[in-house]
């Protein structure tokens, strides 16, 4: 069958019309529960950076996840100074779980927003902060839980756009994460020397010390990107942990 | 691959829904003419996703609706479709149920949408999905073809589900996510790394080709 140029024209505009309005529809419809969706999940990996937390959430329902979520919780904004930061460029007021660590990434550091997450649950006390950095593949991220002592790492999340399934992927895995807990930032004069995941698996423990993890076997260049991408966010959320130690101390005398 | 339009039935009486002609185009993909095993289409994602058992079969399950609901579009358009452009026609219909699929599951189920949505993406280029909407869709009525589709599908789906199972057994010693030896009381089991990577899934097809082969005496002209 040869159809005229005419029909063939027509015949690509309608289904371009009816397939390009069925996807607009179905975008629309179902745009607020995606939206819904992608901040659970932030929420699920805020609250996973504490071990705690996050073997409570494998059996949560979404609206658990939620109430816990805003239970133990405070969000601020910091910039590199360590200066609160409450509204952004515009004048609009900032919320923490709304800053786009990735955009952010792409913007040179003395620009970007850093939000912190507070956790407070029985007495224990975490900030937890978000990392971008990027792997072997695609970016990666994560959520740091700290101590109010700025050393002690409480526990920490991580998830990726792209790393090998096995190998890079393994830094989402209880597992890998759980290497992190207890390990500590700070060196006996109190520089920043951050935590390093070494090269090679199974290492036995005296390699490792307090400031190095066991590696992940075959997967050493996203190791590397995630040890930069913790160096890095680390030293930016320092100036908020210099400042904010005073705060509460100020406040604490005033009551 | 030739085309297989098939021959226009004679006039008769009303066929059957499930006459013996149409149980053929849903059980001759799941091992005569399986797309994967036989007509080896497809390999891409039956590497990519089977490390696991239940990203597979979502995306199984993916696979089974997009091409269930591109063959009946084509089906249905085949006589309005112009000849010279059908085949972008087919890769606009087949894109756009992709993209439904991976939307549907953004917003219901997120995990998985996380760990699968390069792989959703992919299913517009799986050659099982144009291979069948180029050879049948287009030449036959919409039930026959909806009924072909859910043959490939299903033919494609048993072989990711049997090489994820061995992956993930070998891999990582569970099913679905379960410990199984960890519950049959056998701790430590030893892993095998190669199962998770790539090369894992070539072998395990290979096994599974071999058998099928062994057993049908399929060889290759």
């Amino acid at each position: 069958m040869q159809q005229s140029n005419t029909y063939i024209i027509v015949f690509s505009l309608v289904l371009t019309i009816i397939l390009g309005g069925l996807l607009s529809g179905v975008s629309q419809v179902l745009g607020p529960t995606q939206k819904k969706a992608v901040e659970l999940d932030t929420k699920k990996q805020i609250l996973g950076a504490i071990p705690a937390e996050k073997a409570a959430l494998a059996t949560m329902t979404a609206e658990q996840v939620t109430a816990r979520y805003e239970e133990v919780i405070t969000s601020s904004v910091t910039n590199i100074q360590g200066e609160l930061v409450t509204e952004d460029a515009s004048g609009n007021t900032l919320i923490a779980e709304n800053v786009n660590i990735e955009k952010n990434y792409k913007l040179p550091a003395e620009d970007r927003l850093f939000p912190v997450f507070k956790y407070t649950s029985e007495g224990n006390v975490a900030y937890i902060l978000p990392t971008f950095g990027a792997g072997l593949w695609d970016a990666i991220w994560g959520y740091v839980a700290i101590s109010s002592d700025f050393n002690t790492i409480q526990g920490i999340s991580m998830a990726h756009r792209g790393e090998t399934p096995g190998l890079g992927a393994r830094i989402t895995e209880d597992e890998i994460q759980a290497r992190y807990v207890g390990k500590q930032i700070l060196d006996g004069n109190g520089d920043l020397v951050s935590v390093t995941m070494i090269k090679g698996e199974k290492n036995p423990e005296s390699k490792l010390g307090p400031h190095k993890v066991d590696g992940m076997a075959g997967a050493t260049i996203t190791g590397v990107g995630v040890n930069n991408m913790i160096a890095a966010y680390l030293d930016y959320y320092k100036n908020y942990f210099d400042n904010n130690v005073e705060v509460s101390n100020a406040l604490s005398m005033n009551q | 691959m030739s085309t297989e339009t098939l021959e226009a039935p004679v006039v008769k009486e009303k066929e059957s829904l499930l006459s013996k002609r149409r149980k053929k185009f849903v059980t001759d993909p799941l091992n005569d003419d399986n797309p994967i095993t036989i007509q080896v289409l497809g390999i891409c994602s039956a590497l990519a996703v089977t490390t696991q058992m239940k990203p597979t079969f979502v995306m199984a399950l993916s696979v089974i609706f997009v091409m269930i609901f591109s063959n009946l579009a084509i089906s249905l358009l085949r006589n309005a479709i112009p000849t010279r452009v059908r085949i972008i026609v087919q890769l606009a219909i087949v894109a756009t149920l992709v993209t439904l699929v991976n939307e549907v599951l953004k917003a219901y189920a997120f995990d998985m949408y996380k760990e699968l949505s390069v792989f959703i993406g992919l299913i517009i280029t799986n050659c099982i999905v144009m291979g069948r909407l180029e050879a049948f869709a287009l030449g036959n009525k919409p039930y026959d073809s909806v009924l072909d589709g859910l043959g490939s599908g299903l033919g494609y789906s048993w072989i990711i589900l049997t090489v994820a199972f061995f992956r993930e057994l070998w891999g990582s010693g569970k099913v679905f996510g379960y410990p199984v030896f960890e519950a049959m009381g056998i701790e430590n089991f030893a892993t095998n790394g190669l199962m998770v990577s790539p090369v894992g899934a070539f072998i395990v097809l290979g096994f599974i080709i071999w058998i099928q082969r062994s057993k049908t005496g399929y060889v290759e002209h």
